[in-house]
């Protein structure tokens, strides 16, 4: 047999980062919170289920709102889940001194977009169609919360699946993300659904928010990721664990 | 409730008034009925039906719902059946879906349907509801859905219409299936202008579940409660099973468009998980999906599969169309809904979970202690049956069949006795060039211009999808406990005879399933044919059946449920009889599954073929490329298949092989240049002891279509010992080559070489060129 690793052989945890407890939230239509929990764990945390009703946010080290279709994408993505009680916590904690460190994967990207803790939007991709493929990513900003354990300029191969991944943005935005390097990853290779800049995913200035379309969660153990081998996605999860035990970069 | 609905008023048919008014004209023909069927709806209830009631037999009774005309055939499913088979069968044909004990405690259910009629009035919403009806199949079994797969047939590429009805079939079942968060693992596409005005789609789904989980469609305990949940019922969908499903199209009738019934995924996403949540706290004691004749079919199921008889008042139904009359709510199929049977203990914790996922329910009667169905609205009574006479005791037909007369004379003529000898390529660069044709051709090439449009990582736990051989599954992540499954058909084997193309179905699924390295356990079919009224095609299904009973028996696997979808004509003119077979098998660890291509690290690896290859092009997809369909299809050995299988799950098991590939349509051209293709390795090989050994030339090793037989991927280190198994073992495998990581090409010795680009381009475009 080759070496090459088989199902269900991922790194081993990390035991120092165990303990860490990152919240995953569940919406009426979320479809990836058992894909983010399972990532939280093979990352060596502790996942905790979230439901998008609760008025209190529990004691979580971190936050991941992960993909799917909440409420349908009806209206708009993300439109009717910014207004759960729970996204007020989240917002509250994510813009407080404690920075708490939020993930939005795909339709949690757009919810965060609809939140506000992260400009600009999601249209429908430029084809018009739902498209599910292996793309490659460039790590553009490593110093996020979530992005620590890349080497800026890395290429990563996570999933991309999505209906409504364009990302837009007015131009003085985009020159701001620009600017002041809040653009986390690039589509490379090829922009799967127009968006702007090749953007695939942005951060917040302070680092602890940051929003993706692409699906990190997906590339986490070998044999279920990408191309049944990948798992260039842990590197999030082990990143937010890396910055609750020392902090970020 | 409403004003506007207590307000409404009808003319309201009770019993008592059909009683009292036996001469009422009653429009049973229009709900397809026939007067004998009519006349023993009359007999049964020893009074003209009410108007509800006739709904309910109308729908109940329709072909779609009754199996009418194939019940004395289908039989031959349960009764063609060893005890050897049944050991694994936990629940087999005649609930929502068969369930499988996978072992630990765990089990798994599977079933296909077919949604052919809609998917071709209304693609989009057709499809989608197609998804939608077989996933409620599978949470009524206590499981959670875990995969859907969708089997496909068009008509031409380049007809017109091919644009409207594939990219709308596409699209709605990505739309619906994507927002379920099921991944989409596989499945097929065939391109056939038969199949013009009467596409096929045909949808898979499996769930998992732990064995106490299990739940039945059946409303037992006296006065325990019946509850109706999810979506609102509405005007779509009405006599979907009865009209749509049941009759041939004409072009001189008005359009069907408000038969199709129209879907809500998020409505369904959220169904699914508070169903799961009701397993979870047990509290539910039956409970049975709406889908084809909705409440008809849901009330008359669960009271006759009980121990007692049940009592709803209709007028407590949620509507979100207030001018449905009694029995048009009854006839309903709106999408998303469920029916369940609570016990009075448990009724706030069923609310309080309904509140928590947002779903809307209304509590419409209970069980009672005497064998009847009653029905009331409003108080009135507009429906008093014995529940049995309307979801058991249907018409059953003995049709007619005969073998056609044109049969023998479709037999005679043969591909290598009816095409010019000189057409065949026999040069290396024609025959490279069919080669690349093939690859390039609607049927053969790569579809992930659809597959890209489904979610096929969604859950986390899909070990392989389309395009390899089998969609693999994993169920338990702690030991890695999965299942595979492929879904197969070939129309065209089955129309040059209908009893060994049905065999064919089952042994390409079988063989894909083991191919990937998963012990074949069960079967569930879609028996997709024309007419039943006609004499021809009665005789094709009932070959069919018989066929594919005998092949069932033969390798050990049970039919678990299904569906016949019957009526698949355009005036006289029948689709080529394709009964899907879907195939379920099982990991003890998904860890060992069997790629079915090599990777650039199996350099230097062994190619071996394993089978023997005789020169069967007769419904080849190359005589079909020649635009030629006659002969008899490629020889069943069924012996030998499920050899072949044993020694693929055995060399998956001790790591002998590293990819495997089954050949089935397009032989073993296709299989070398998918395998190739997989992961743009390159291979070296040869066919000179194949032909020599076979006696077939050139063309018929790269082009035969024989069966039990597939390539496979063997290390230098395990050459030894995969040899040795297949000597002991008897079964004829030749070396055809080496993985050549490095050339970039598909080598085929003295014959041709062709780039991994020049195969790529052929391969990749088709789909790409129709639909864009």
């Amino acid at each position: 047999m080759t070496d090459l690793p088989l199902i269900g052989d991922y790194a081993t945890p990390s035991t120092e980062l165990s303990g860490a407890r990152v919240g995953v939230v569940t919406f009426p239509g979320t479809l990836d919170d058992r894909d983010a929990a399972r990532a939280v764990r093979l990352a060596g945390g502790e996942a905790v289920s979230l439901w998008h009703a609760d008025t209190e946010l529990p004691d979580v080290d971190a936050i991941v709102i992960p993909g799917g279709f909440s409420y349908g994408d009806y209206l708009r993505a993300g439109a009717i889940s910014r207004f759960a009680p729970l996204m007020d916590k989240i917002v509250d904690a994510a813009n407080s001194d404690a920075k708490l460190p939020v993930l939005g994967i795909c339709n949690g990207f757009q919810v965060l977009t609809e939140s506000h803790l992260l400009p600009g939007s999601m249209i429908k991709n430029d084809h018009l169609k739902f498209i599910c493929r292996d793309q490659v990513l460039r790590v553009e900003n490593n110093s996020t919360a979530w992005t620590n354990q890349y080497e800026s300029g890395q290429e990563i191969t996570i999933v991309l699946k999505n209906q409504d991944g364009q990302y837009v943005a007015d131009e003085k935005t985009l020159d701001e993300l620009e600017g002041e390097g809040r653009v986390a990853f690039r589509y490379v290779g090829w922009n799967p659904n127009g968006s702007r800049r090749d953007i695939a995913g942005i951060t917040n200035a302070a680092g602890n928010v940051v929003g993706l379309m692409p699906h990190p969660e997906h590339a986490v153990e070998a044999g279920y990721g990408p191309d049944h081998t990948g798992t260039d996605g842990l590197g999030f999860f082990t990143s937010v664990l890396t910055t609750l035990v020392g902090g970020t970069k | 409730m409403t004003a506007e609905a207590t307000e409404k008023e009808f003319n309201i048919d009770t019993v008592d008034n059909a009683a009292s008014t036996p001469d009422v004209e009653l429009p049973w023909a229009e709900l397809g009925l026939k007067q004998n069927e009519f006349d023993e709806v009359v007999k049964i209830l020893g009074r003209r039906p009410t108007a509800a009631e006739l709904a309910m037999y109308s729908v109940m009774w329709s072909e779609h719902c009754s199996y009418k005309s194939t019940k004395n055939h289908l039989r031959q499913f349960g009764q063609k059946v060893t005890d050897e088979m049944k050991k694994d069968l936990m629940v087999g044909i005649g609930e929502n879906a068969g369930v499988t004990d996978l072992g630990d405690g765990w089990a798994v259910t599977f079933k296909i349907e077919s949604h052919n009629s809609p998917s071709f009035v209304e693609p989009y919403q057709g499809a989608a509801t197609g998804i939608g009806g077989i996933v409620r199949d599978i949470i009524s079994m206590g499981a959670r859905p875990i995969a859907v797969m969708d089997p496909l047939r068009f008509g031409a590429i380049d007809h017109p219409d091919s644009q409207r009805v594939v990219h709308g079939v596409v699209s709605g079942i990505g739309g619906y299936g994507n927002s379920l968060g099921l991944p989409n693992v596989g499945g097929e596409t065939v391109f056939d202008p038969i199949y013009q005005g009467n596409p096929l789609v045909n949808a898979l789904a499996v769930g998992k579940l732990r064995h106490e989980d299990l739940r039945l469609a059946n409303a037992s305990g006296v006065g325990n409660r019946v509850v109706l949940f999810g979506a609102r019922t509405g005007g779509d969908g009405i006599g979907g099973a009865s009209v749509l499903a049941s009759e041939s199209f004409d072009d001189s009738k008005p359009s069907k468009r408000p038969a199709v019934q129209v879907g809500d995924p998020f409505s369904e996403k959220v169904l699914i998980e508070c169903c799961l949540e009701l397993f979870k706290g047990s509290l539910v004691e039956g409970i049975q999906d709406l889908g084809a004749a909705g409440i008809s079919c849901a009330t008359s199921e669960l009271a006759s599969n009980g121990d007692g008889g049940m009592r709803v008042e209709l007028t407590d139904v949620l509507l979100r169309d207030h001018t449905l009359t009694p029995g048009e709510i009854l006839m309903s199929e709106s999408q998303e809904r469920m029916m369940a049977v609570v016990t009075p203990e448990n009724v706030d914790a069923f609310e309080a979970t309904m509140a928590t996922w947002g779903v809307e329910y209304s509590w419409l009667g209970e069980v009672t202690d005497d064998d009847r169905l009653i029905i009331t609205w409003n108080g009135e009574v507009i429906v008093d049956v014995d529940p049995k006479t309307v979801a058991h005791d249907g018409p059953v037909y003995d049709r007619p069949y005969a073998r056609p007369q044109w049969q023998d004379e479709l037999q005679a003529n043969t591909f290598r006795g009816s095409v010019n000898a000189a057409i065949l390529p026999e040069t290396g660069d024609d025959l490279k060039a069919a080669v690349l044709e093939l690859i390039a051709s609607p049927n053969m090439c790569d579809k992930s211009w659809i597959t890209r449009q489904y979610d096929r990582y969604v859950g986390g736990n899909t070990a392989l999808a389309a395009p390899d051989d089998a969609g693999v599954v994993r169920v338990d992540e702690e030991t890695g406990l999965g299942v595979a499954i492929a879904t197969d058909a070939n129309g065209r084997y089955t129309y040059l005879d209908p009893y060994a193309g049905a065999q064919l179905a089952l042994a390409e699924s079988y063989r894909n399933v083991a191919t990937s390295g998963a012990v074949p356990a069960a079967v569930s079919d879609c028996l997709n044919y024309g007419s039943p009224e006609d004499s021809d095609v009665m005789w094709q299904l009932a070959e069919g059946i018989r066929g594919l009973s005998d092949a069932c028996m033969a390798l050990g696997v049970p039919v678990t449920g299904g569906n016949v979808s019957l009526y698949n004509q355009t005036g006289d003119k029948a689709i080529h009889p394709t009964p899907v077979v879907a195939t379920l098998g099982k990991f003890d660890d998904v860890d060992r599954r069997t790629p079915s291509g090599w990777r650039a690290d199996a350099d230097g690896q062994a190619i071996y073929l394993m089978g023997t290859t005789a020169d069967e092009l007769d419904g080849s997809e190359i005589a079909n490329l020649r635009g030629h369909l006659g002969g008899v299809p490629p020889k069943v050995d069924l012996a030998a298949e499920k050899l072949l299988g044993e020694l693929l799950i055995n060399a998956s098991r001790d790591g002998m092989i590293d990819a495997a590939h089954d050949l089935s349509e397009g032989g073993l051209a296709a299989a070398l240049s998918e395998m190739v293709l997989r992961h743009g390795v390159g291979a070296r090989v040869a066919l000179d002891d194949v032909c020599e050994r076979d006696g077939v030339d050139t063309f018929a090793a790269l082009f035969s279509e024989s069966q039990g037989r597939a390539v496979v991927a063997v290390p230098r280190s395990e050459e030894v010992r995969f040899n040795d198994m297949l000597s002991a073992r008897g079964f004829p495998v030749a070396r055809l080559g080496v993985v050549d990581a490095q050339s970039g090409n598909l080598e085929i010795q003295g014959v041709f070489t062709a780039s991994v680009e020049e195969l790529r381009e052929a391969h990749e475009g088709t789909m790409e060129k129709y639909f864009g």
